[in-house]
């Protein structure tokens, strides 16, 4: 095995690593840690924030790449496999190997389609078992409905039982925390008498459990959600996209932070020309429609990546490549956002007596800007951050579908949304690949939507109201 | 206020001429003719005078920025930046791959792109601000929560899903309008419909939340405060009071929706096959035709800089301390 880290994930690797870095200074600062506190202590928005971990958890197990060793014989350097995987790749193993040929129903045993099939040195056209799904059954018309309840209720039952372990966990680390006993801490939870919404989280985290313990279960023998033109189970091809959704949803902002930070910091704190021409440039790159900057950009990145073949060793390191530009590209088009809001606040800081004791004293402009003005703008970078999250998720689909987006190649909403657009006009209607992607990428961006409601009624109740 | 205008305006051709410059840097210096050339006459084993001669027809092939064999002022104006960039300026915007002029074309499409924005736009608008209004009337009630909770939801909902289930159901499964194409004149009414709703009900959600917030701000200012205890009726006190006072915000998140039309353009037509100026870019955008996408974005950046300036007239009109600065 030979571990791979593409671009993207290097980028993911240190957001994760400033988040946790982030936590460490807010618990150890009591006025970030109770602002954050009142964030979380709204039901709906720590529910979202439930939510949107478990789909951060599968974008990063999404994010561990390796390539598979394929031989190693002493004396010969060992050989590995072309195919760039994933940690999600290995747990979805069956899924991504169960693939058919084409379209089928979700749970269903026989394909969408009717194929010539000669049995008995007679050819009928009929619709033929699928090949990876309901394979076990020997009846399928008759047991199948019996076998995906069991199923089903196995794998929920399953789900329930790690939740209840969790709720477990969870009242024993309250108790010993309060030093109470274990019911006393029961009780607690469950009317709702603590002081973070527990009960809210460990009732999303039961629904989540459930819903995946029962799909885990039925999607070893079936497709749940069906699958695609291709025949790619459409519950892997989903479970792929996540991650490519938080990626641009939090690189796209992260890439060009430094830029609208520093412009937007110096231009209110120095004003003058300074702030005149960065001005100028932001009016000159938020004057243009971000969809056609976008278009101009990745044309031209798609000419120099065709035209740079040799930089990309792998299929993967290509797409990665491009989905990591496009993010750039989308960050580029939307810092000026940012910068104007930064640069408004700093102007209302620089007349802070603080700044102007700090000037008195004769420290120096770049420690002004870094150490007296930086952490007082913060606030605005984390809610802009969490508040574009959901919009370029939503971009992202569009984008792909425009032919701008991710990498064709690349498991996306966009991508899957645009490969299933005519499959409505079909007869009978192919309704699960659209179903599938939309309530999925309806459920990640209805809870970052709420969760930035929460963070920024926390924050700032007033600041920012887009 | 002339004086007001006459500084908008000449910022606004600033902000023209630096988007020129940005566009050009762009497309001719990031990515030089010759990757075009190579992208258009196929693969990297194209012969050098190949790239020559297509660089020859069109225009491209003098320096970019500065052309010194040529002597005296010609040194600056024989080169590729100032031909397409003035070009540009009087609306001669070459011609695409196929030799089309693509002045030519933008004409001809911006109708349908019009016929469709125009009721989009003074639709979405009102629809937003009637929808904000009523829920400030049921303030804090059960009502209004029921109504954030729909608009975040409508919010999370891609335009993607409006645009695909709105065909189907309405143009596939009840048949109540045509699925897509467009006819010019009278005709093209019944086309409209279902793009039109489609892209009222995506934007619906963002901007009733917006203009509920707008409202509710103006709500606790002391002026509303006064007109109350005049016994001003709740309706005169929205209406008249804070409906007037909300007027620069509402302006400014309405001419931000001229752009985003522009975006939902280029979906919408393609989906609906109206031949305007979005499905012109995204011919474009398969065709890898780098002067159609130019294009576009100069053209696009003209609407938008336009609508800056009427958005700053606007304020001057709704807002008598903006004309005074």
């Amino acid at each position: 095995m030979k571990i791979v880290v593409l671009w993207t994930d290097w980028v993911v690797f240190f957001v994760l690593a400033a988040t946790l870095l982030y936590a460490w200074n807010v618990l150890r600062t009591p006025h970030l840690a109770s602002t954050w506190r009142k964030a979380f202590a709204s039901p709906t928005g720590s529910a979202a924030a439930t939510v949107l971990a478990a789909f951060v958890a599968i974008g990063v197990l999404d994010t561990l790449h390796y390539r598979r060793l394929l031989s190693n014989s002493t004396g010969t350097a060992p050989t590995y496999g072309t195919e760039t995987l994933s940690l999600l790749d290995h747990l979805l193993r069956k899924q991504q190997a169960g693939k058919e040929r084409s379209y089928s129903a979700p749970l269903a045993y026989l394909a969408y389609e009717k194929e010539a099939v000669t049995t008995n040195g007679e050819t009928r056209r009929i619709y033929p078992r699928l090949i990876n799904a309901g394979t076990h059954l020997q009846d399928p018309a008759r047991d199948r409905a019996a076998d995906v309840i069991t199923r089903g209720l196995v794998g929920a039952i399953k789900g329930m039982f790690v939740a209840g372990l969790l709720a477990c966990l969870l009242t024993w680390f309250k108790s010993r925390r309060n030093g109470r006993g274990l019911a006393a801490a029961w009780s607690d939870i469950r009317s709702g008498r603590t002081r973070m919404p527990l009960r809210v989280v460990l009732g999303t985290v039961s629904v989540l459990c459930f819903l995946s313990g029962t799909v885990l279960a039925l999607s070893v023998e079936y497709h749940v959600f069906g699958t695609d033109r291709v025949g790619n189970d459409l519950f892997y091809v989903v479970m792929k996209s996540l991650r490519t959704a938080l990626v641009i949803g939090t690189l796209s902002t992260l890439v060009t932070m430094p830029i609208a930070v520093g412009l937007g910091i110096l231009a209110g704190y120095l004003g003058g020309w300074i702030d005149e021409v960065i001005q100028y440039i932001y009016t000159v790159i938020n004057s243009i429609p971000y969809v056609l900057l976008i278009a101009a950009t990745v044309l031209i990145l798609m000419t120099f990546i065709d035209n740079h073949a040799d930089l990309f060793p792998t299929a993967a390191n290509r797409t990665d490549a491009r989905l990591f530009f496009l993010c750039v590209i989308l960050g580029m088009t939307s810092w000026t956002d940012l910068c104007r809001l930064i640069r408004g606040e700093v102007i209302k800081l620089r007349e802070a007596e603080y700044i102007q004791a700090a000037q008195a004293f004769g420290v120096s402009t770049w420690r002004i800007l870094s150490v007296h003005l930086l952490p007082n703008v913060m606030h605005l970078i984390l809610i802009s951050m969490v508040i574009s999250f959901s919009g370029l998720v939503l971009a992202e689909a569009v984008l792909s579908y425009v032919g701008i987006g991710v990498d064709p190649a690349m498991q996306s909403f966009g991508t899957l949304i645009n490969t299933a657009r005519l499959e409505l006009s079909r007869k009978p209607a192919i309704w699960w690949t659209l179903a599938t992607a939309f309530s999925f990428m309806f459920t990640l961006v209805l809870s970052a939507n709420i969760f930035s409601d929460a963070v920024r009624d926390a924050f700032d109740p007033r600041a920012i109201h887009n | 206020m002339i004086n007001y205008i006459v500084r908008r305006v000449i910022y606004s051709l600033l902000v023209l001429a630096g988007i020129n410059f940005l566009t050009f840097f762009l497309f001719f210096s990031i990515n030089t003719p010759d990757d075009m050339a190579r992208l258009q006459l196929g693969g990297k084993r194209v012969a050098a005078e190949a790239i020559a001669r297509w660089k020859a027809e069109h225009g491209y092939d003098k320096p970019l920025y500065l052309n010194l064999k040529a002597g005296g002022t010609a040194m600056l104006t024989h080169t590729v930046f100032v031909e397409n960039s003035l070009g540009i300026l009087h609306l001669n915007f070459g011609k695409t791959l196929e030799g089309r002029d693509i002045a030519w074309e933008l004409g001809k499409r911006v109708g349908p792109t019009l016929a469709m924005a125009t009721p989009v736009f003074i639709v979405a608008v009102g629809l937003s601000i009637v929808f904000a209004l009523g829920l400030m009337l049921f303030r804090y009630s059960t009502l209004d929560t029921v109504g954030v909770v729909a608009l975040v939801a409508l919010m999370s909902i891609s335009s993607l899903f409006f645009i695909i289930t709105g065909q189907y159901v309405f143009g596939k499964l009840m048949a109540l309008a045509p699925l897509s194409g467009f006819s010019p004149g009278p005709g093209m009414f019944k086309f409209l419909v279902l793009p039109v709703a489609v892209y009222v009900l995506s934007q619906l959600g963002a901007d009733t939340r917006l203009y509920r917030t707008i409202f509710l701000e103006e709500l606790g200012r002391d002026y509303v405060r006064t007109a109350r205890a005049k016994g001003l009726s709740e309706s005169t006190v929205l209406l008249t009071h804070v409906l007037r006072n909300s007027l620069i915000p509402i302006i400014t998140s309405a001419g931000l929706l001229l752009p985003a039309l522009l975006t939902g353009a280029i979906v919408l037509e393609s989906f609906f096959g109206i031949p305007g100026l979005g499905s012109f870019t995204i011919e474009g955008i398969n065709n890898q035709d780098f002067a159609i996408v130019r294009a576009m974005v100069f053209f696009g950046s003209f609407v938008y800089v336009l609508t800056y300036l009427l958005t700053d007239f606007a304020y001057a009109w709704a807002d008598p301390r903006v004309r005074l600065q």
